[in-house]
């Protein structure tokens, strides 16, 4: 049975832990470091701000632990702001974080608000898949071995790499839970 | 422009990013990156805080555009900004300077007695404030994408904000344990759509994500509305009218994500300097929150 870590410093987790507790799977909501120490075997990075996270990471002292366990190989799925804190490089900000994941992302790529956006798009292996766009940061280069999952008007907006994927838009947010699956099988 | 749903629907996800967090009032691009640095996941952009705009009397607007602009400019993060109640050419402004959500707030003299701005109508946005359950779903209706607390902005005075989202959440209990045939009646008392009844009473929630806003000052009473249900907090005056804001700040986002550890709540309070002064809301003549019902 697996057991899944949701980051939980802030954002939109609790959707994250209803999609997941439907299709069966046990999850544990990650605020500080002593919740680390319980068990869980894949971890999810949830949307959100990644400013926030990222600062509440370090000072609540689970930073290393969690990097500790990606670079493990411990399987990743993270959305949005998620996605940044796994990006090696971010091309419009000075702040990086886990730098685990080959890419370079660009934040709030598509402008305030007004640009956030809904697309009918596809994910490879996947098929028809909803995209919510909010504030939401694309891929600009992918490097080594990884893997485009997904482009939106020739943007990367989801990639795998070993055990890892990231994506740009918010599974969490529609009814459509194939990715989750794709992450549980990870 | 006639309503559009998917847009709301984004409008309405872009705040559930925002919970869990702290908005944070600021008045020049220097405070918003001290707020940004200190872990707000969005700001507010106001000429003068709350506390300000209260011992100043007189008429409080929209605040200029280009003060606005700097403050966009300053952050990554969100930026929200205010406009009066019902005050519609305000919030164009705001749509047409890209603000990410507009706050039609009491916080400012409202601009019509009658009427709330018409927030389908809107691309960007709309939090409204709402003192109870009717309140919240009238907002709602007329297209906010986000409610708030109406505690009493600028004393620093938690109890408004309390009664607020006790009045709310047991309204909402009480739906949840209603009998379908009762829903009509209570839409009626409530002065909104079926509809909205319906999801409250099917899900034990509102359709939009709530926070608390009003007398936040301490770490302490962050977590205290966490604990009574709000999905994160909106702090005001609290942070630039204390001794040390950013240390503040920081306290309040950290006991807002562990807002149930009263050890780590307690290590967050240690030595943060003094609070706002605040006023006691039975010290004040002008109750904000009985503007706009």
């Amino acid at each position: 049975m697996t057991t899944i870590g949701i980051l939980a410093v802030q954002g939109a987790f609790i959707e994250h832990e209803h999609m997941l507790n439907k299709l069966g799977a046990e999850t544990i909501q990650l605020r500080q470091k002593s919740d680390l120490y319980k068990n869980f075997d894949r971890l999810v990075l949830p949307g959100g701000e990644s400013t926030v996270q990222g600062k509440l990471l370090k000072e609540l002292n689970m930073f290393d632990i969690l990097k500790e366990k990606i670079e493990n190989g411990m399987p990743v799925l993270a959305t949005c702001a998620g996605l940044i804190l796994l990006a090696e490089n971010i091309s419009n900000d000075t702040r990086t974080y886990f730098k685990t994941l080959p890419v370079t992302v660009k934040r709030n790529a598509y402008g305030r608000q007004l640009g956030s956006f809904h697309y009918d798009g596809i994910i490879k292996g996947i098929g028809k898949f909803p995209m919510e766009f909010i504030r939401a940061p694309y891929i600009e280069e992918v490097r080594n071995d990884v893997e485009i999952l997904a482009e939106v008007n020739k943007k990367i907006t989801a990639v795998k790499y070993k055990n890892q994927i990231g994506v740009s838009f918010h599974p969490e947010l529609c009814d459509n839970d194939k990715l989750h699956r794709m992450f549980l099988n990870l | 422009m006639t309503f559009d749903k998917k847009q709301y629907a984004l409008n309405k996800e872009l705040a559930q990013m925002l919970k869990g967090g702290v908005i944070m009032d600021v008045t020049t691009p220097e405070q918003a990156k001290i707020a940004e640095e200190a872990g707000a996941c969005a700001v507010m952009a106001l000429e003068r805080i709350p506390a300000d705009i209260r011992a100043a009397g007189g008429v409080s607007r929209m605040s200029d555009p280009a003060m606005i602009n700097g403050i966009q400019e300053a952050v990554s993060i969100p930026v929200m900004a205010k406009c009066r109640i019902g005050h519609f050419v305000e919030a164009q402004i705001l749509e047409a300077i890209e603000i990410d959500y507009i706050d039609e707030s009491e916080v400012l003299s409202p601009a019509d007695d009658v009427y709330h701005i018409d927030k389908t109508r809107f691309k960007v946005p709309f939090v409204c404030g709402a003192k109870n359950l009717g309140e919240a779903l009238r907002r709602i209706n007329e297209g906010a994408a986000m409610i708030r607390t109406k505690g009493e902005p600028g004393t620093g005075d938690i109890i408004q904000a309390v009664s607020h989202m006790r009045m709310t959440n047991s309204a909402i209990a009480k739906i949840t344990s209603m009998r379908e045939d009762e829903l009509f009646n209570e839409a009626k008392e409530l002065q909104v759509p079926y509809e909205l009844v319906q999801y409250v009473h099917d899900n034990g929630k509102l359709p939009v994500v709530n926070f608390a806003a009003g007398g936040i000052a301490t770490p302490a009473d962050a977590a205290l509305m966490m604990q009574l249900g709000a999905d994160g907090v909106f702090v005001g005056s609290g942070i630039f009218k204390s001794k040390n804001p950013a240390k503040r700040a920081e306290a309040i986002v950290k006991a807002v994500t562990n807002y149930t550890d009263a050890k780590m709540i307690a290590e967050l309070s240690k030595n943060l300097g003094e609070a706002m002064v605040g006023i006691n809301k039975d010290e004040i003549t002008l109750l904000m929150a009985e503007r706009g019902i």
